[in-house]
């Protein structure tokens, strides 16, 4: 053991950063850090702190560079953090960039035979003989390269103080019931541990102390929140296609359909599953399930809904429900399909052509995705609409720590749907008539016996009594009615949240970029500057949020796209306020860090 | 309800033929899809079909217009173009009580919704599969459509010069059990394998050759009445008994093949020009080719395989239709949310 842990640059002395620090791990695709890099995660956590892990993949099955950072902070910040204090550089590919982009007295985990530790004397380099130490620990030589990476996390642990019991937890409960695995890897990370225990000194820079603010919290990513969401809602019909970052909320769901979903006495199933050959054909299943009385789901990304918008417009216009998860990755086109941005705010609000108008739900946390979900199939039922539930890849597939959800205790919302009886009693009905004033019409579903209540349902235009028309007037009622409706959905949506501080600025945003806001206003309290924030939550935009805009001298809207996508939209409803909105902006791909927030906001401050 | 007035005959529901019709149709005076349309209410009305399970799906073109001229008592879905077997896939899923008709186009199915089709056979999606098949986009105003044949001409004079997908034998290729050929102009072939068609379970897919009389209904024309009725090779002769008909009823004379279906219904089919059977898969296909290549039809039961169990059944759904489960069988407990929770912990 040569090198020295004290880093150059740092004083001595400096303080040791308790739970609060960033790592980050640096991997080759399909080499089984996945599984590493959530142990390590999960090892912390149960040391009762607060973690988030975000995984920067490729768009590849294996062999390209992929990243994990592991964030800790005890002030519960779950964001992004730009910075970090950490790094494990088992990559030969990207070793030298990684160094070169590393934060001045960084403690740096590589491989021995990488030979780093020239490149800058700025760092602390521990090389450890990673190849020696798995062929030591593991008999199987084929199985080397997968454990090679769990010997990083003993070494992390030793190096941070995590409890090797917990590593050991850990590892149990990653690899659910696979004996043989558990132990193969609980051997790999002991022998890091105790590798590290006799050749490396201890370090001040960086340490996990146990807490408590974990306890009874659960780990779990979006896609699964949201497909819970949809179990515990009832769905009976799902038509989807593949695509990242949106195929494991269906394929999670398939996992639990299998489970809670099959009538108990025959084994059959009260959901039908279907992988269609497209988006195009999963939305016309979606909409034509929902018009005969099923509660259906699809769940895409931006190239699906592009795909599907022809059908969208169809739900909106004939008026079928459909409850359509949009798992946004970066665009346009194919884009970079593996990371993460908001920049389908703009199609998902007025997908399809005409004048069309969406209700959007936009999760900003793991609650919030299992219950928006669950809120999501009353909402498609009561506007008899197709409903978007936007999220996006840090949502979706990132690991969040929650509290576990509450159980949805509102009955389902089956909407107008008037039944045999009902029709038969039903005086001078009409599928598009507004007997309530509200926009939302009574609609029948097919199959229902008794000879009253059945109607014709078409994409061209069409009367209150559902029969072709081509009469302006009549063509006019439809589309305004529709927007009446939409008028309705403001009262139904759920409002926004507020942080406030006191102030005259305004912060907006929505979904993936909360974590990163509020961490954003207290760095700008320590800098002086107090903001209000306000998090939209749905489209169409509800009162509360132009009374926000109203009291504002500015409102700077965070989103994670070019175009400022939201801003726009916001500047076309509350016109008279649309120079009050400023975009602060984060598109690379990665998710949203709070610095850069704070950076923009300060720069639009001093103009 | 039936609306049976004293003097015209009911079918054992007590539903005259009246109760079986649609709205008045728009298409051209002597369209084929009108004949296609008459045939449906007839074949409706004499296999006892309870209107209200019925529902008709669409996508657009002329011929996807026709499900409003017909069962009004059931539900339509005109969608959009191309897209119809989607529609009908989520319907059929969320309510498997439904009897799921399908009216298309040429260019709606072997165009613009090609890939739809193909997958709505391959899944075998419990429903009828009309291709009223002629030659040309009628609503856009005459376009070639992919089952002109190729060297055909246009009214105006446009030659096709691509090869035509042949709607018949892609079914059979892609497994589909229930494989038909008719011309609009045959309205007894026609009402016979519709009949037939109501009794079987899985995806049906008659191609129903039906000449547009205003854009390809001229002298050049591969797809005018005169040329189809003069190269029309009807197969067989066939006779449908439903199931719900005494079973020791007379099967015409000289009959040559009885298929039965799952439910009892069986049809009988008596060969006319050749050796023709209908069960052998391999054999159809070659027949079929054969007979195109000579510029014939070969119309009538083409295909059928009587056991191959639809999506619904593949997927092994519950017997209530999924549209009518409630909270009760559908929302997991408390106790079930507490579980997944622990685990995530
Ligand atoms: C996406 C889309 N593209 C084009 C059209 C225009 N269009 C309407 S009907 C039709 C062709 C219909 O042909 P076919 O299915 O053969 O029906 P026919 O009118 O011949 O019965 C086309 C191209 C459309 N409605 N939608
Ligand atoms: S244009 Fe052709 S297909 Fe359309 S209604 Fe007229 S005859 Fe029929
Ligand atoms: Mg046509």
């Amino acid at each position: 053991m040569t090198a020295s842990l004290a880093a150059p640059s740092m004083p001595v002395g400096a303080k040791t950063r308790i739970n609060d620090f960033s790592i980050q791990v640096a991997t080759v695709n399909g080499s089984g850090s996945q599984t590493a890099n959530s142990v390590l995660l999960r090892a912390i956590f149960q040391m009762g702190v607060f973690v988030s892990g975000k995984n920067l993949f490729p768009s590849n099955i294996a062999g390209l560079p992929t990243w994990f950072t592991i964030r800790a902070s005890a002030k519960g910040y779950v964001a992004r953090k730009a910075s970090n204090e950490m790094l494990i550089l088992m990559n030969p590919e990207t070793a030298k960039e990684d160094i070169a982009k590393s934060d001045p007295g960084a403690l740096v985990i590589y491989d021995e035979p990488l030979q780093l530790d020239k490149l800058r004397a700025d760092l602390s380099y521990i090389p450890v003989p990673f190849q020696k130490l798995v062929t030591a620990s593991c008999p199987e030589p084929k199985l080397h390269k997968l454990v090679k990476n769990m010997i990083y996390v003993g070494v992390a642990a030793r190096l941070l103080s995590v409890d090797m019991a917990e590593v050991r937890n850990a590892i149990s409960k990653q690899l659910k019931g696979k004996a043989k695995a558990i132990e193969i890897n609980q051997a790999a990370a002991t022998a890091g541990y105790d590798w590290a225990m006799e050749n490396l000194p201890d370090q001040d820079h960086i340490k996990v102390v146990r807490d408590n603010k974990t306890q009874g919290l659960i780990i779990v990513d979006g896609n699964e929140a949201c497909a819970l969401g949809a179990l515990f809602a009832g769905v009976t019909v799902v038509g989807w296609y593949p695509i990242t970052p949106a195929s494991s909320l269906v394929e999670t769901f398939i996992d639990y359909a299998e489970e809670y979903r099959k009538d108990p006495k025959t084994g059959k199933s009260t959901v039908a599953i279907v992988q269609m050959e497209d988006e195009l054909a999963s939305a016309g299943v979606v909409l034509a399930a929902g018009w005969a009385g099923a509660r259906s789901m699809t769940s895409t990304a931006g190239p699906g809904v592009s795909l599907m918008s022809e059908f969208i417009g169809l739900g909106y216009y004939v008026e079928a429900p459909g409850v359509f998860f949009n798992v946004a990755r970066t665009g346009p086109s194919t884009g970079l399909p593996t990371r993460t941005q908001q920049s389908d705010v703009e199609l998902c609000a007025k997908c399809s052509h005409g004048d069309t108008q969406h209700i959007n739900l936009y999760p900003g946390n793991m609650e919030e995705c299992f219950q928006f979900a669950y809120d999501a199939f009353d909402l498609a039922e009561r506007f008899q609409t197709p409903i978007f539930v936007v999220t996006d890849l840090d949502l979706g597939m990132q690991n969040w720590s929650s509290k576990p959800f509450a159980y949805p205790a509102t009955p389902y919302d089956r909407g107008k749907v008037l039944n045999q009886q009902q029709l038969a009693e039903a005086i001078d009905w009409g599928r598009y008539k507004d007997v309530d004033g509200d926009g939302i019409c009574y609609r029948s579903l097919p199959g229902t016996p008794g000879g009253k209540g059945a109607y014709f349902t078409r994409g061209s235009g069409h009367n209150d009594y559902a029969q072709y028309s081509e009469k302006p007037e009549d063509y006019v009622a439809v589309v305004d009615r529709l927007k009446r409706k939409y008028e309705t959905a403001k009262t139904h949506v759920p409002a926004p949240v507020f942080r406030n501080q006191g102030s005259s600025k305004g912060i907006l945003a929505f979904g993936s970029s909360d974590p990163a806001v509020i961490e954003a206003q207290d760095l700008l309290v320590e800098r002086g500057l107090k903001t209000d924030y306000l998090r939209l939550r749905a489209l169409p935009f509800t009162a509360g949020i132009d009374a926000f805009v109203k009291e504002k001298q500015v409102v700077y809207v965070v989103e994670q796209n070019r175009d400022g996508q939201m801003a726009n939209l916001l500047r076309e409803t509350y016109p008279e306020q649309a120079t009050k909105f400023k975009s602060v902006l984060h598109y690379n791909g990665h998710a949203i860090d709070a610095q850069c927030i704070v950076d923009q906001i300060t720069a639009f401050e001093q103009k | 309800m039936p609306t049976a007035t004293p003097s015209a005959p009911t079918n054992q529901l007590g539903f005259t033929k009246q109760d079986y019709v649609g709205s008045k149709s728009t298409l051209c005076a002597g369209c084929g899809h009108d004949a296609i349309t008459a045939q449906i209410i007839n074949a409706a009305f004499e296999s006892n079909i309870e209107g209200y399970r019925v529902t008709k799906y669409s996508g657009i073109g002329c011929s996807s217009k026709t499900p409003a001229y017909f069962i009004n008592q059931g539900w339509g879905f005109n969608s959009v173009h191309g897209r119809m077997p989607a529609i009908a896939t989520g319907s059929s899923l969320a309510n498997r009580n439904l009897i799921n008709i399908g009216v298309s186009g040429d260019g709606d199915s072997m165009s613009i919704g090609m890939g739809q089709f193909v997958h709505a056979v391959r899944r075998n999606i419990p429903m009828i599969y009309i291709i009223e098949d002629n030659g040309v986009y009628g609503l856009t105003k005459g376009q070639f459509s992919a089952t002109a044949d190729k060297g055909s001409f246009l009214k105006s004079g446009a030659v096709n010069d691509l090869p035509p997908v042949d709607p018949c034998t892609l079914a059979i290729e892609l497994g589909c059990g229930f494989v038909a050929r008719c011309f609009s102009g045959n309205p007894k072939q026609l009402s016979a394998i519709l009949k037939s068609a109501f009794a079987y379970q899985g995806t049906v897919v008659l191609d129903i050759i039906s000449p547009c009389v205003t854009f390809n209904n001229h002298d050049a024309s591969t797809r005018s009445y005169k040329h189809v009725k003069d190269h029309d090779f009807p197969l067989h002769d066939l006779g449908f008994i439903q199931y719900s008909e005494v079973e020791d009823v007379d099967i015409a004379a000289g009959a040559t093949e009885v298929v039965t279906f799952p439910d009892g219904s069986r049809v009988a089919i008596k060969a006319i020009h050749e050796d023709y059977d209908p069960t052998d898969r391999f054999g159809a296909m070659k027949a079929i080719h054969q007979s195109m290549a000579k510029g014939e039809f070969l119309t009538g039961l083409l295909y059928i395989n009587p056991t191959q169990p639809p999506l619904t059944e593949v997927l092994n759904l519950v017997d209530e239709p999924l549209a009518s489960l409630g909270e009760a069988q559908l929302k997991p407990s408390p106790a079930v949310l507490e579980e997944i929770m622990r685990s995530l912990m």
